[in-house]
């Protein structure tokens, strides 16, 4: 059913990504992964529909999702440049049963983001922060250069809470001076330095764009994970 | 009810949209945009089954199971067929074409009083029809789109064609189906979507 929202705040995450937080005032609550389907109508009566991931946590009042403005897209760059701090738009979630993640779960973590498929894995991660039992978490995610990292100051404070997280970032197109990390496409090297090891069965939730994730699901395979531990989600020209 | 005659003059301010014009809408179900290319979407990672252990079965409430290797499956009649596709995640795609076998040539001769099907695949992907949306020139079984051998992102070797419902019951790297006589929800059906996902009639999710 659809409900209206109202965005209650704005975050600018990069240049071309930001958050928007919302008010949704009978949200039936989410767990860390699913995502929610947004509508916009014009005066016309002409409608567009796309699906968003959430990132928020399961634990916060307000809802928040993470968009990418794509310069060609029809509703990113409406949620990202048109909209302001007031404005309702049209939703309905959350969606999906399947690329989630509950807190409880000990299985050690392992996320693995490409670009803005960071997003639900962020929701994973501050469920995480929020609960009493923290498995062992590892992220490896992959940006273009170091200003198209989303949630990057969050993302350094969680890892140094010293509650077993670790965040592991790779620079595919520009580093800054001094960069020691990865620099380069994500590889065999790089994911058997970062994945657990297979014992015990770890669990894998990887999100970004459908060549990324063809690859990082084909390397964790080929290092003898078993394909039911792994997760995906893909995003291409289903965004917008 | 109150909240629905409000949403109805709902307006998105300053929202124009990008329409058009050269798609006629009679061609789109509600709430889908047209692409150009071909996203993926799939749970896990992509199968790569070995063609000399390939098998397509139909097994469950049959007298006599059938089953198929990957060399008497190529050898049947074939269809090539242009179809519009749609998938929940709101893309459509139009004038796609595909070849393979019509699950009226899998079935022909089949013996069964069942009326639902579970489409199964490898990887453990189930999805789950009414027989009738299988039959009557409604579903294939394709190796082929627009002319090559079908990807395996795409669901290759072989993945089931059903172009009248949402793209998730066109299961990829599909190996065969268990006819069932209650209908039995696969696995997108137990995870919140529909359990028929008729595009026309927005049948998305649980509730639709």
């Amino acid at each position: 059913m659809w409900q209206v929202a109202e965005v209650a705040e704005l975050i600018p995450e990069t240049p071309r990504v930001a958050s928007l937080v919302l008010k949704v005032p009978d949200w039936p609550g989410h767990d860390a992964g699913q995502h929610v389907d947004v509508r916009l109508t014009a005066e016309d009566g002409y409608q567009a529909q796309r699906s968003y991931s959430i990132a928020s946590p399961p634990e916060e009042s307000r809802l928040a999702i993470t968009v990418e403005r794509l310069e060609d897209g029809e509703v990113s760059p409406y949620l990202v440049g048109e909209v302001k701090v007031g404005d309702r738009i049209e939703l309905r979630g959350p969606i999906g049963g399947y690329f989630v993640w509950k807190a409880g779960d000990a299985h050690p973590l392992l996320l693995i983001a490409g670009g803005s498929g960071v997003v639900p894995l962020m929701a994973m991660l501050r469920h995480r922060s929020a609960a009493a039992a923290k498995p062992p978490a590892r992220m490896l995610y992959s940006s273009r250069k170091l200003e198209d990292v989303i949630y990057k100051e969050e993302l350094d404070r969680l890892a140094a809470a010293g509650d077993g997280l670790a965040v592991t970032h790779v620079l595919t197109r520009a580093q800054p001076p001094g960069w020691k990390g990865y620099a380069r496409r994500i590889d065999r090297e790089m994911v058997s330095d970062v994945a657990w090891p297979e014992e015990p069965a770890p669990l894998v939730f990887i999100c970004g764009p459908t060549s990324f994730v063809e690859t990082a699901g084909g390397l964790l395979v080929d290092l003898g994970y078993d394909p039911s531990w792994i997760k995906t989600e893909r995003f291409g020209a289903t965004g917008g | 009810m109150a909240w629905k005659v409000d949403l109805m003059g709902f307006i998105s301010r300053g929202f124009r949209g990008k329409r058009r014009d050269n798609v006629s809408s009679a061609r789109v179900p509600p709430g889908q945009h047209v692409v150009a290319d071909f996203p993926v979407l799939s749970a896990g990672p992509t199968p790569r089954p070995a063609l000399d252990e390939w098998t397509f079965s139909i097994v469950g409430e049959i007298d006599e199971p059938k089953r198929w290797t990957w060399k008497e499956f190529r050898a049947l009649p074939s269809e090539t067929v242009t179809k519009d596709i749609h998938c929940v995640t709101k893309w459509s795609k139009l004038d796609t074409s595909w070849k393979g076998v019509s699950m009226d040539t899998l079935l022909e001769g089949v013996e069964s009083a069942a009326d639902f099907a579970t489409v199964f695949s490898d990887g453990g992907y189930t999805t789950n029809l009414p027989l009738d949306d299988l039959t009557g020139s409604k579903a294939w079984v394709v190796y082929e789109f627009d002319g090559q051998p079908l990807h395996p992102e795409h669901g290759g070797p072989v993945r089931l064609l059903v172009p009248h419902l949402y793209f998730w019951k066109s299961a990829k790297w599909v190996r065969g189906i268990t006819l069932q006589n209650e209908e039995q929800p696969g696995f997108w059906e137990s995870n919140g979507y529909h359990m028929r996902g008729d595009p026309w009639r927005e049948q998305r999710y649980w509730g639709d």
